[in-house]
C-alpha cells in the first residue's frame, strides 16, 4: 500500500506554493494516460453512416472496441467526424444491439428464442418452397424463368461484397424483386 | 512575459499552455463535439439509458436540446435564431466549454485539492479526491461546473487531460468537422484569432468579436476563448465574468468558498434555466 | 450539406474562406444556410423553374462557354423534323400516348439517325413503355446509322442549341418569383455569380441530395443541372460537376453492384422477357455500339463467366438463359402492392426499415403483415421487425397481433467493425474497412448469411434434375472461409468482382476484359480494384503525403479516376483551359507519340491524340474522336438534349408535384404525364390547391440522426440531441393555426395523421406563390415506434407516386393540413383522417381497390 503524501506537506515543501498545482496531484492523476495507448491494435475503418466516407480508427483491447475516432490520414475527412461518426463506438458496443436470433411464429404474440443454425435451415426451406410455388416459366408466352414469391429490400450500409453475393444468389434463384435503399 | 499559471503552480518547466479557440463563425452546430466528448470521457447520456426510463423532451429552443453545460455535458452547442439588421436571418451556433481560466475561482475555493492546475495550465477535477462539497459549483462565473446526480461529485471538462498526457488533442477539437474548435498552444491560438477577427472585420462582419481572449479580463484570460458574432449574452455567456477570488491571498481562498456561494449563485442564475437540470 | 454531410462540408467552409461564394437553395434554412453567403428559400417541387431560368439567363445572354459547348456537347446536332416540344403541345412532348401514360421516343431522335433500335430490342421498348422504368443510369441506348447532322454555328433552327433556347425562354426571373417564391434580385445574384464563376478560369459546382431526386420529376431535375453545367463548361473539370451527396455509406456501391431489380452489376440492364431472345439481341438493345459501352459484350460475358464459371460457354450463350426476365416494374413500391395483394410469400430486409423509411408507411406495414414469412437482419429490433406487435395499426385496430400470420425471423447483423469489406462513397471511391473484432453472439455479416443460405439452398437442390434448378447448381459458390463461424472471405469476393484473366490472375483494367469467355469479372467497372493481386481499396497513404487528388487513398471506379470525363478539363487541342484549372492534358513529349497526363488518371485512352478522327464504321471507343470527352456516350458528347434513354421527355419541363398547392401556369399539363401512380384505397392523392390540405409539406433529415433511425435513435448520445419528432412552421402559420412553440401539432393527409412537437421558426419562410401565401411545413422523418426515442413516422403521411425513370418516390413535396394539439388515439385517429378525406371528396375514390 502506497502512502499518499499530504498535499499541504508538498505545498509547503515543494515549488507549488499555491497548493493547487503540482502539489495537489493524486497518484491516480499521475497515472492518467489515454486509453488508446492500451490498445492491442488500431484497425483502419470507414464510417458506416453517410456516403462521405470518413476514415475511422478502431482501437481494440482484449477483443473489444475501446474507442473509435477519425483517421487523420484520410484525405477525405482529415481525422474529423460528425456526431454520428463520433457515436460509432456506441453504435457497435451499445446495449441496443440484439445479439440473439428471435423468432415470431405465425399469429404469435411474443418473440421466442431460436438457434441460429435452425433458423438458417428454416429460412432455406422456406426459400426453396416459395420458389417452387411461385415459379413462372413463361408470362404471356415469353420465357421468364423466375419466381415472384420472394422479394428483398436491402440497406445501403451493406458492403459491396455482400450486395454482390445477394444479387448473384437471387438471380440464380430466379428472384427478380430485389431492391435497395438506393431507389428510396 | 505573460503570466503562466502552470509555472506558478509548481511546474518548473511546463509544456506550453494549451487551450481552445472556438471560432463560432464557422460552427455548423453539428454537435460532434458533444458526442466525441461523451464517447471519450464515458459520460452518461442525459436520458434514455436502459437504466433510466425517463423520456427526453424537446426543449423548443431551436436545435438545442442539451440546454447547458453540466456534470455530464462538457461541450454544449447553443443555437440562436436572430433576425439581422438587413431583415435576414442569422442562425448563430457556438460550442461552449469550460474556460480553463487563468484565475480559476473553482480551483481557488476547492477545499480538498480535488481541483488542480495541470502542467498544461488547464483546470481539472480529480475524481478520486472530490468530496462533492460543491463550493466550486457556485464559484464558477460561467456556471460550467456541476455535481452529477446520483454521484455527488463535481464534474467538468478536463481538456481531455488524459489525452494531452499522451500527446493527443482533446476529443472535441479532433472531431470538429469545420475546425471551429481549434486546440493548440494558447499563444498561437490568440494570434490566429486576431488574424481571423481582422479578416472578418475587413469582410464587413463588424459584429465579430473575441471573448475570453484578453489576459486583462476578470478571469485573467480564458484558456478556452471564442470568436463570437454577437453579444456574449446572445449565446448565454456572461458579458464580464469575474473570478471573485482573484484578490484574496491564495491560502485563504478556499476558506472563502462558502461565502462565495452567494455571489457565484448570481452568476449562475444569469444563465437562466439549466436545461434538464443535469 | 452541413446538415447531412458535415465532414464533407469542411471543404466548403475552406473554399469560402478562400473566396468562393456559397448559395444555399432549400425550402428550409438549415445549418448549411447559416454558413452560406445567401440562403434562397424555394418552394419544394419548383427547382426546374429555378434551374431552367438560369439556363435561360445563360442562353439569352450568350454566357455559355461556346468553345466547350460546340466541341463537347450535342448543341450543334440537328433534331428530327418530327420532334415537338412542350411549347408546341402545352406541356407534352411528341410521342405521348395518354392511354398507356407513356412516350414513344421515336420523334425525339436526331435528324437522319435511325432512332429505331435493333429489331430484337424494339419489343423490349414496348414492354418498358407499358410497365415501367428502364433506369439504365449510365448505359446509353443504341443509336444506329450515320453520324448526325451538325451545325457548328449553332444557328440552325432545329439544332439542339436553338431548341433549348426556345424551350427555356419562358423560364424567366418573373416565373421564378411566381412559382419558386424567390425574388428577382436574389435570383439575379445567383445568376450573375454562376456566370461569373464559370469559363476557362473558374468553375461552379452544384451539390444536391435527395431534395432533387425524390420527386416525380427527379431525374429531370438532375438533367436540368446537367444542361446548365454543360453550357457553362463545368463538367469534367476540377471544381465543377454536379455532385450527388448520397446519404448512406455504400449507397453508391448499391447501384454499382446493384441490389436493384432492373440492373446487373456495372449498370448492365436486366433482360426483359422476349420471344427467342439470346445474348446477341439482348446486347443490341442493352447499350450503344460506340463509345466504351461498345465493349458491352466483354462486360456481360465476363459477368456470366464469373457467375456460372465453366458451365458458361460460347455454345450455350454463356448461360445468358439462366438470368430471370423482367416484364415491367418490379421495384420496391410495386412489390409492396403485390404483398398486400398476397402475391409475395417471403421477404428479406437486410439493414433496411421500410416501416419507417419508405413512403406510405401504412402500406409498407400492411404488406409485411400479409407475408407468409419475413427475415429481418439488423443491429437492433427496428420497426419493420416489430410491426406485428407495436406498429401503429395495432393501436388503431386496423391490425391485431393474433390475426397477423407473418412468421418473423430476426437475425442479428454484424457491425462495420466486425467484418471486412468495401464501402463505395459518394465520389465512387471504394474504401476497405477491416474487421476489428468478432461479432457478438449470433450476429453475423450479410456476407456470411447469404453465403451460407446459398450453400444450404444448393445442398437441398443438389440432386434435382429439374432444369429450373440448373442456375443454382451451376452457380460458382465456393468461397474460402475463415474462423469458427466460417466467415467467407470478403477479399475473395472482391477479387471475383475485380475479375481474372485466362491465367487466373487478377485483371488490372476493364479494357482487359474479353468477350470470348476467357475472362471472368463480377462487375466490370470495379475491375482494377484488385490490380496486381493487391487490394487497392485498402490503400491508405496519408493525404498529406500525396497530391491533392490523393490517388493512393482507396480506389475509385473506373480505373481509379477521381473526376469523370476529365478529358474535358483540357481544350479540344488537349491544352488545359487555363493554368488555374489545369487537371488533365495532352503531353506530346510523353510516350511514343504523346500521352494524356495530369493530376488524375486521364478518363480517356492514354495514347489517343486530340486530333484523332475515327475510321468510318469503327465501334466502341474507336468510334470516338480525340476531342470527344464523354466516352460512355455513343457520340462522345455531353447531351444537352437526350434523344433516347429517358421515359418522360428529352428535355426537362416544369411539372408540379403530384400534390401541389398551385395550378401549373406554364402548361396545361399539371404534373409529369409519365409519372407512376398507384390508385388504391390507401394511397389517395390530394386535389390540387384544395382547402382541406392547404399547406405544402416537405421532409428531411437532421445532423443528429440517420434515416429511419435504426442506427441513431437507438444510441443514447444521439437520441438526447434530438429526442422528439417536431414540425417546423413559420410564425405566420403558427398564428394561422394556433400552434405554440414547444406545443403539439397534428399533421393530416389522406393517408394518415401524425403528431409532432412544434418549432415555430423564421427558418421556414412563408412564400408568395402565384399571388398568394403558401405555407410550408418541414418534417424530419427519423422517428418510429422503436428505439430509445420514439415518435410517429413522417413517411406515413406521404403518398406513393414515383418518378417514371427510376421509380423513386416523391418524398420532398406533398400537401397536408395542420392543427394544434395531439392526434387522437385508436380508432378516433382513422376517423379523423377519414373526415378529412370526406371533406376533400376523396372518400369513395378508388374504393374498389385494396
Amino acid at each position: 500500500m502506497t502512502f499518499l503524501p499530504w498535499p499541504v506537506l508538498r505545498q509547503l515543501t515543494g515549488p507549488d506554493r499555491t497548493g493547487r498545482g503540482a502539489a495537489a496531484r493524486s497518484a491516480r492523476t499521475d497515472a492518467l494516460a489515454p486509453r488508446t495507448e492500451r490498445a492491442d491494435k488500431v484497425v483502419p475503418s470507414v464510417c458506416p453512416y453517410c456516403a462521405v466516407g470518413c476514415g475511422q480508427q478502431v482501437f481494440v483491447a482484449d477483443g473489444k472496441v475501446t474507442q473509435i475516432e477519425g483517421d487523420p490520414a484520410s484525405p477525405i475527412s482529415r481525422g474529423r467526424l460528425c456526431p454520428k461518426g463520433s457515436a460509432s463506438k456506441q453504435l457497435v458496443t451499445g446495449p441496443h444491439r440484439q445479439t440473439r436470433v428471435l423468432y415470431r411464429r405465425p399469429h404469435g404474440t411474443e418473440w421466442e428464442p431460436l438457434e441460429l443454425d435452425r433458423a438458417m435451415d428454416m429460412i432455406a426451406d422456406r426459400v426453396v418452397a416459395a420458389r417452387r410455388e411461385s415459379w413462372q416459366d413463361t408470362v404471356e408466352g415469353k420465357a421468364v424463368n423466375r419466381c415472384m414469391g420472394i422479394a428483398a429490400l436491402g440497406g445501403a450500409t451493406l458492403d459491396n461484397e455482400e450486395n454482390y453475393l445477394i444479387k448473384k444468389l437471387w438471380t440464380a434463384l430466379g428472384a427478380v424483386q430485389i431492391e435497395n435503399q438506393a431507389r428510396i | 512575459m505573460t503570466y503562466d499559471p502552470a509555472r506558478s503552480s509548481g511546474y518548473p518547466d511546463p509544456p506550453q499552455r494549451v487551450g481552445f479557440f472556438t471560432d463560432t463563425s464557422i460552427c455548423i452546430g453539428c454537435k460532434a463535439c458533444e458526442v466525441a466528448c461523451k464517447e471519450w470521457n464515458g459520460l452518461p447520456a442525459d436520458g434514455p439509458l436502459p437504466e433510466d426510463a425517463s423520456v427526453l423532451e424537446l426543449t423548443g429552443m431551436s436545435y438545442d436540446n442539451t440546454g447547458a453545460l453540466g456534470a455530464s455535458t462538457w461541450r454544449h452547442v447553443a443555437f440562436v435564431e436572430k433576425q439581422n439588421d438587413a431583415g435576414g436571418l442569422n442562425w448563430l451556433m457556438a460550442s461552449d466549454v469550460c474556460k480553463h481560466c487563468t484565475h480559476a475561482a473553482c480551483l481557488d475555493v476547492c477545499p480538498t485539492g480535488a481541483l488542480f492546475r495541470t502542467e498544461f495550465s488547464s483546470v481539472v477535477v480529480q475524481q478520486d479526491v472530490c468530496n462533492g462539497c460543491a463550493y466550486c459549483v457556485s464559484a464558477c462565473p460561467y456556471g460550467v461546473i456541476d455535481r452529477r446526480e446520483g454521484d455527488g461529485r463535481a464534474w467538468k471538462c478536463t481538456l481531455c487531460y488524459d489525452r494531452l498526457r499522451g500527446g493527443l488533442e482533446p476529443a472535441c477539437a479532433k472531431a470538429c468537422p469545420t475546425d471551429s474548435i481549434q486546440f493548440g498552444p494558447l499563444d498561437e491560438l490568440r494570434e490566429r484569432a486576431d488574424q481571423r477577427l481582422a479578416r472578418l472585420h475587413s469582410d464587413g462582419v463588424t459584429e465579430a468579436r473575441l471573448y475570453g481572449e484578453d489576459p486583462a479580463d476578470g478571469v485573467g484570460g480564458a484558456g478556452a476563448f471564442f470568436l463570437l458574432l454577437d453579444e456574449p449574452e446572445t449565446y448565454g455567456l456572461p458579458p464580464d465574468p469575474v473570478a471573485t477570488t482573484r484578490d484574496l491571498p491564495a491560502m485563504w481562498r478556499w476558506a472563502a468558498g462558502a461565502a462565495l456561494g452567494l455571489a457565484g449563485g448570481v452568476a449562475v442564475a444569469f444563465l437562466g434555466a439549466r436545461g434538464r437540470g443535469r | 450539406m452541413a446538415e447531412c454531410h458535415p465532414v464533407g462540408f469542411q471543404w466548403v467552409v475552406e473554399a469560402r474562406q478562400r473566396g468562393a461564394k456559397v448559395f444555399h437553395i432549400d425550402p428550409r434554412f438549415t445549418r448549411t444556410s447559416a454558413l452560406a453567403d445567401r440562403h434562397l428559400p424555394i418552394r419544394a417541387g419548383s427547382d426546374v423553374v429555378f434551374l431552367g431560368a438560369l439556363i435561360n439567363h445563360v442562353l439569352a445572354g450568350g454566357h455559355d462557354f461556346r468553345e466547350y459547348v460546340v466541341a463537347y456537347t450535342n448543341a450543334a446536332t440537328i433534331l428530327s423534323d418530327d420532334f415537338r416540344d412542350t411549347e408546341d403541345l402545352d406541356g407534352l412532348f411528341s410521342g405521348y400516348d395518354p392511354e398507356s401514360r407513356s412516350y414513344d421516343p421515336a420523334s425525339w431522335a436526331y435528324r437522319g439517325v435511325a432512332a429505331e433500335p435493333a429489331a430484337g430490342a424494339r419489343e423490349e421498348e414496348d414492354v418498358r413503355h407499358e410497365h415501367g422504368p428502364e433506369a439504365q443510369y449510365e448505359a446509353t441506348p443504341a443509336q444506329t446509322g450515320p453520324a448526325p447532322e451538325r451545325d457548328e454555328t449553332l444557328q440552325h433552327p432545329r439544332c439542339v442549341y436553338q431548341v433549348l433556347k426556345r424551350h427555356f425562354a419562358r423560364y424567366t426571373p418573373e416565373l421564378v418569383e411566381e412559382l419558386c417564391g424567390i425574388p428577382p434580385e436574389a435570383f439575379a445574384e445567383v445568376a450573375d455569380a454562376v456566370v461569373r464563376c464559370s469559363g476557362r478560369d473558374r468553375t461552379t459546382a452544384w451539390v444536391y441530395s435527395v431534395g432533387w431526386t425524390q420527386h416525380t420529376v427527379g431525374v429531370q431535375y438532375i438533367r436540368t443541372a446537367a444542361i446548365l453545367q454543360l453550357l457553362l463548361g463545368n463538367i469534367g473539370r476540377p471544381g465543377g460537376g454536379i455532385l450527388a451527396l448520397r446519404g448512406h455509406a455504400s449507397i453508391q456501391g448499391s447501384t454499382d453492384i446493384p441490389t436493384l431489380y432492373n440492373l446487373l452489376p456495372g449498370y448492365l440492364p436486366m433482360p426483359f422477357a422476349h420471344e427467342h431472345e439470346d445474348l446477341d439481341s439482348y446486347l443490341a438493345g442493352a447499350a450503344g455500339d460506340t463509345g466504351f459501352w461498345g465493349r458491352k459484350r466483354s462486360y456481360m460475358v465476363s459477368l456470366l463467366k464469373a457467375w456460372w464459371g465453366d458451365a458458361a460457354t460460347a455454345d450455350n450463350d454463356f448461360r445468358f438463359g439462366h438470368l430471370p426476365r423482367l416484364t415491367g416494374d418490379h421495384g420496391t413500391y410495386r412489390t409492396v402492392m403485390d404483398q398486400i395483394d398476397g402475391k409475395v410469400k417471403g421477404y428479406f430486409l437486410t439493414g433496411e426499415n421500410p416501416a419507417v423509411g419508405s413512403a406510405g408507411g401504412k402500406m409498407q406495414r400492411l404488406g409485411l403483415a400479409a407475408l407468409d414469412w419475413l427475415v429481418v437482419r439488423d443491429l437492433t429490433l427496428i420497426e419493420s421487425a416489430t410491426f406485428w406487435k407495436e406498429g401503429p395499426e395495432i393501436e388503431t385496430g386496423e391490425l391485431s397481433t393474433p390475426e397477423i400470420g407473418t412468421e418473423v425471423f430476426f437475425l442479428p447483423a454484424a457491425a462495420h467493425t466486425e467484418k471486412d469489406g468495401t464501402f463505395t462513397n459518394t465520389q465512387r471511391l471504394l474504401q476497405w474497412h477491416h474487421k476489428a473484432v468478432e461479432p457478438p453472439g449470433d450476429a453475423r455479416s450479410d456476407l456470411w448469411f447469404f453465403y451460407h443460405l446459398g450453400r444450404r439452398i444448393r445442398a437441398r437442390l443438389a440432386g434435382s434434375d429439374d432444369p429450373r434448378d440448373l442456375p443454382l447448381q451451376e452457380l460458382t459458390w465456393d468461397y474460402p472461409t475463415e474462423g469458427e463461424h466460417e466467415e467467407p472471405s470478403a477479399t475473395a469476393v472482391l477479387r471475383e468482382i475485380n475479375g481474372v484473366g485466362p491465367d487466373g490472375a487478377a485483371l488490372s483494367s476493364f479494357t482487359e476484359l474479353e468477350d470470348d469467355g476467357s475472362t471472368a469479372a463480377g462487375c466490370w467497372i470495379y475491375t482494377g480494384a484488385f490490380a496486381g493481386e493487391v487490394n487497392q481499396t485498402a490503400r491508405r497513404r496519408p493525404g498529406t503525403e500525396q497530391s491533392w487528388v490523393a490517388p493512393e487513398w482507396g480506389w475509385a471506379w473506373p480505373a481509379n479516376r477521381r473526376i469523370l470525363y476529365n478529358r474535358a478539363s483540357a481544350d479540344p487541342d488537349g491544352r488545359p483551359w487555363s493554368e488555374r484549372k489545369r487537371y488533365v492534358w495532352w503531353d506530346p513529349d510523353r510516350g511514343d507519340q504523346g500521352e494524356w497526363t495530369g493530376h488524375d488518371v486521364p478518363d480517356f485512352e492514354r495514347a489517343k491524340p486530340p486530333g484523332h478522327r475515327p475510321e468510318p464504321g469503327a465501334t466502341a471507343e474507336h468510334a470516338l474522336a480525340g476531342d470527344d470527352p464523354f466516352i460512355m456516350q455513343t457520340d462522345g458528347k455531353g447531351w444537352l438534349y437526350v434523344p433516347k434513354g429517358l421515359v418522360d421527355g428529352p428535355l426537362p419541363a416544369h411539372y408540379e408535384p403530384q400534390e401541389s398547392p398551385v395550378v401549373n401556369p406554364l402548361y396545361g399539363q399539371q404534373s409529369n404525364p409519365a409519372r407512376r401512380v398507384f390508385r388504391r384505397r390507401r394511397n389517395r392523392y390530394h386535389p390540387v390547391g384544395g382547402e382541406v390540405y392547404p399547406y405544402a409539406v416537405t421532409t428531411y433529415r437532421l445532423t443528429e440522426h440517420h434515416t429511419a433511425g435504426g442506427m441513431s435513435r437507438t444510441l443514447a448520445y444521439l437520441s438526447e440531441l434530438q429526442p422528439e419528432l417536431f414540425c417546423e412552421v413559420s410564425p405566420e402559420l403558427a398564428a394561422e393555426r394556433g400552434l405554440v412553440n414547444g406545443g403539439w401539432a397534428t399533421i393530416i393527409t389522406a393517408r394518415t395523421a401524425i403528431e409532432a412537437r412544434v418549432l415555430v421558426t423564421r427558418r421556414i419562410a412563408p412564400l408568395r406563390i402565384r399571388g398568394r401565401t403558401v405555407h410550408q411545413v418541414g418534417l424530419p422523418y427519423h422517428w418510429g415506434h422503436a428505439g430509445s426515442v420514439t415518435g410517429d413516422a413522417v413517411n406515413d403521411l406521404l403518398p406513393i407516386v414515383l418518378d417514371p425513370n427510376v421509380g423513386i418516390q416523391e418524398s420532398k413535396a406533398a400537401t397536408c393540413d395542420v392543427r394544434a394539439g395531439r392526434r387522437p388515439r385508436g380508432p378516433a385517429l382513422t376517423a379523423l383522417v377519414r373526415g378529412h378525406r370526406r371533406a376533400a371528396g376523396l372518400e369513395n375514390e378508388g374504393d374498389d381497390e385494396p
